[in-house]
This record gives C-alpha cells, structure tokens and sequence, in this order.
C-alpha cells in the first residue's frame, strides 16, 4: 500500500495474512496489492523486479534452513535467527516499511541483556553534557556518579 | 466466564459502551506480537516446538501474579471448538480470522471478562491482545505492557537490539505493537468527508478499514484505524499518535453530526425511527440491513433521542447477529433465508424488552 512516513512516498507491505487483516479501504486497487514485502525484497535483490537474475544459490538461513527464495515466496521469514542472515537484504525493505529501520521501544528483561543499562547510561551522558554547558556543576557530578554506577553494573 | 459461556453469549467486555468518547469510539485495543528465542516462526516450526509454545506459554500465563491482575484465565486448545465456535470468537473479536482457519497446534488463553485474550501459534508464538470499550488507548497499553512483563518472568523473548521484537512478518518488527480503534463514523459518512479523511489518516502512517463490508463499502459506518509504523517509535508515541488522530476524527464527527442535526433534523428523525420501525417488526432481515438500522439506532443514542436503549445492547445485537452466533442459535447450517428469518426473529426479541418513548 502507498503511505507517505516523513515526505516519502512509499510502496510497501505485507504478507498475505497481514494484508487481509488490515486491507484498508478508499484507497483504489493498489491498495489490495499483497505481498508488497516480497517484491521489495527481490528488488533489492535485483535491483529490478522485472529483470531475471540468475543467482548461483540462495542465500539459507543456518538456524532453520528458511531461504531468501523462500521469503520473497511467502513474505515471513523463518526464525529470530532469519533477520541476521538476510540483514543485509533485510535493511532496505524495513526502512521502505517503518521509515526509520532500528528499533527504540521497549527492552524485555530477560532476553534485553545489557541494551537497557547501556541506553541509560548514553540518555545520562546526554544529560551530564547539558549541565555542564548550563555550568551546573553540583548536578553534573551526581549525574557522572550515576554513570560510574551504571558502568559498574555493565562490569 | 468458560469458553461454552463465550461462545454462547455475545456479550463481552469491550462492548459494555461505556469509556471516554463513547458516542463516536466503540473500542481501543493493543496488539503485541512476541516471539520465543531460538524456536521458528510459527508457519516454520516443527510439531514438537508448537507443542512446546503451547506447554512454556500456558504456564507463564497461569502464573499467579497474572492472574492477579487479569483474573483466572482459561486455556482452550482450537481443536476443542467446533468451526462455528471458532468464527464465534472471531466475531467478538477476540481471536483473529487467520488464527480460526488453521486449528493444528493453535491454542488461545482469555481472561475471565475477555478483555484480554493471548493467541498462541498464530502468525506469532504470541499474539497479545488486550480490548476495552471506548478511548482508552493508555490505559489499554499499560495493560498490555504490564501483562507483557508479567509473561516474560518466564518466557525468553526473541529480540534483536538493532530490530527489537522479532515477528514472523517485518511489518510487525521492532515493538511488535499495533494500536487500534473502531469508530462509528455515520456523520462523516452522510457528509461524504469520509474519504478525504480516510486519505489524510493514510498518509500519517495509519491505516483505515471498514469493519465490516468489502472494497469500499463500510457497512454499519463502523471503522478501525490503527498504526501501520511498528518500529523505530517507542510505544507510546504510537498510541499518542493514534490517540491524537482519533481525536480530531471525533471532533469532526460530533461536529458534522451537530450540522446534520440542526440542518436535516426531520430527515435524521425519520430515518432512525425508521430503523427501530423496521427492527421492530421486519419478518427477514439481512445482515447488512441490520448494520444499516444498527448504526441509524446508535445514532439515535448518540444524539440523545432513545432514552431507552443502551450501546451495550445495541453492541450486542451486531454480534448476536452475525453468522456464526446465528449458526450455534439454530444449531444447524441454514440457508441465506432462513438466517434472515432467524435474525429478525432475535432482534424483534432483543428489542421487545425495550421502551423507546
Ligand atoms: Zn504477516
Ligand atoms: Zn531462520
């Protein structure tokens, strides 16, 4: 489906599933295109969907045995493992899809490692370069023994 | 309530009417896809691992502090309803139509009220669903995050630090969130500016569909929007997006209701009436007639004319009138006409209980 994400025009989307799910209306027939996802990603193959490129072999995924083949046949990837394998595929047609390709919400407790303490300490360095500019010095020291504190932890 | 009692009554939480902005917003719902680490996606996996998702997923579930927050939830396994009971729980949209297709290794677990509802095996291992009636788009997130966290005691997520939540579908990657709303919209449908919004939504990353009907055809006036955009947002920018988006829909909606009302009031009058009239006494009736009076009678709510009837009730008569619950009620298969004569025949009850003047 068509969508603008920060001025950009972009065709994009979907496996069949998902395109049922949120087919949406008023928007003409390109909205019902399916398996945009798919075509995208033989594009950045290609560099043209029309153009037949024979490639010696397709890419496998070591984990699962899902193939690029595969993914641009059904628009899902295979296991977690998948997104690292075909990264470098991967990356153009997630920018196309979200806009802004990496992710900055929620971090799981279990499985999150260190990516939560590592992104406190960087928002706190943020904050120690603002006080030191406005010359809060007081403040600045508390928020560099926050840091130290966090650097500790990460050990 | 047990899965016999959620099949056999149509009313569920999400339909109660009550809520902020209760007269355009219906219901607000939260989505989240989770994956578990080192098992494939779902349309990949062997037998034994979605028999594994089934086992790890279920205890983390039951798990007493979950309970605590969302009541004893109850576990079904797809296989044990029949596909009639399977469409049924679609209907109340507390599974999703792809998860009530393919019954093998599919499981769904729903929390007493069915406000929250976890799909397992379906397009992810974890389909996280939490529904409550109106605009309550925060609220229903912190719901969601704090049923998410509490699942997670025990599950190991996948999650990338560059990709967030992995999902079967990239559509779906990154917070693995989808945030939607369903409006009822007849104002901005009789004023024809429904089109020239629906554009605008599309192009601030959200999606809109009719609820029900097909190609452009929005049957009852009943609409969902919902964020397209899952990654490189934090959560609560995307409901804050949606959330301020749906606001200036109701505005407009109240809006081009009040100029409908003061403009066409004979011609609004009639044409409610006109639906409880036919509601009331119709011998057949087909379902897309029935969302048409549906939407005409809640807008009669809406506007304060029928004291009398509730959007509880009329939220329950759109599902009592689907196909499915018509199937379980006659207990058989039936033919287009007789579903139509069964459908009025339970309106005409539904509505005898009441006093419209
Ligand atoms: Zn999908
Ligand atoms: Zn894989």
């Amino acid at each position: 489906m068509t969508k603008i994400i920060n001025g950009n025009k972009t065709e994009t989307n979907l496996c069949e599933v998902c395109a049922q799910e949120e087919n949406s209306i008023g928007m003409g027939p390109n909205w019902m295109l399916q398996n945009i996802v798919a075509e995208l990603f033989n594009q950045s193959i290609s560099g043209s969907p029309q153009v037949q490129v024979t490639r010696s072999k397709p890419i496998q995924c070591e984990q699962c045995g899902f193939t690029d083949v595969n993914f641009s046949q059904v628009g899902k990837l295979g296991c977690p493992k998948c997104y690292e394998v075909f990264e470098q595929k991967l990356d153009p047609v997630l920018r196309r899809v979200h806009g802004f390709p990496t992710h900055t919400g929620k971090i799981p407790q279990r499985t999150g490692g260190s990516i939560g303490l590592r992104r406190q300490i960087e928002e706190l360095r943020q904050e120690l370069q603002k006080a030191v500019t406005r010359e809060e010095y007081e403040k600045a020291a508390e928020i560099r023994d926050k840091i130290r504190g966090l650097e500790n932890q990460l050990g | 309530m047990s899965i016999k009692d959620t099949v056999n009554d149509a009313r569920s939480k999400w339909m109660e009417g009550t809520g902020a902005d209760n007269d355009v917003v219906i219901s607000s719902r939260i989505r989240l896809a989770r994956n578990l680490k080192g098992i494939p996606f779902p349309h990949f996996m062997s037998d034994a691992d979605a028999a594994n998702v089934i086992h790890a997923v279920r205890i983390a579930a039951e798990n007493t502090e979950l309970v605590k927050q969302v009541g004893a939830v109850e576990f079904t396994d797809l296989a044990e309803l029949s596909s009639t009971e399977r469409q049924i729980l679609v209907e109340k949209h507390l599974i999703s139509p792809h998860h009530a297709e393919n019954i093998k290794s599919r499981a769904v677990i729903l929390a007493p009220d069915e406000s929250v509802s976890i799909m397992i095996n379906e397009e992810d291992h974890l389909r996280i669903q939490c529904l409550q009636p109106g605009l309550e788009l925060e609220e229903t997130w912190k719901q969601a995050d704090k049923i998410d966290d509490l699942l997670e005691l025990t599950l190991d997520y996948s999650f990338s630090e560059k990709r967030g939540y992995l999902t079967a579908c990239p559509t779906n990657v990154g917070t693995g969130l989808r945030a939607s709303v369903m409006l009822h919209l007849p104002g901005l449908v009789v004023s024809k500016q429904i089109g020239q919004i629906v554009g605008a939504i599309s192009q601030l990353g959200l999606a809109v569909r009719g609820y029900y009907g097909e190609g452009t055809e929005a049957y009852g006036n009943l609409f969902q929007i919902s964020n397209q955009v899952t990654l490189g947002q934090i959560e609560s920018e995307i409901v804050e997006n949606l959330l301020s988006v749906t606001n200036q829909i109701v505005n407009q909606e109240r809006s081009s209701r009040e100029i409908i009302f003061r403009d066409n009031r004979q011609l609004l009058e009639d044409r409610i009436y006109r639906a409880i009239g036919t509601m009331r006494y119709a011998r057949m009736i087909t379902s897309q007639e029935a969302l048409k009076n549906i939407s005409d009678m809640r807008l009669g709510i809406e506007l304060g004319l029928l004291k009398g009837l509730t959007f509880e009730k009329i939220n329950e008569l759109i599902i009592l009138t689907r196909p499915a619950f018509l199937i379980k009620k006659a207990g058989q298969e039936m033919e287009a006409g007789e579903r139509d004569v069964l459908r009025a025949n339970i309106i005409r009850e539904k509505l005898s209980e009441i006093k419209f003047d």
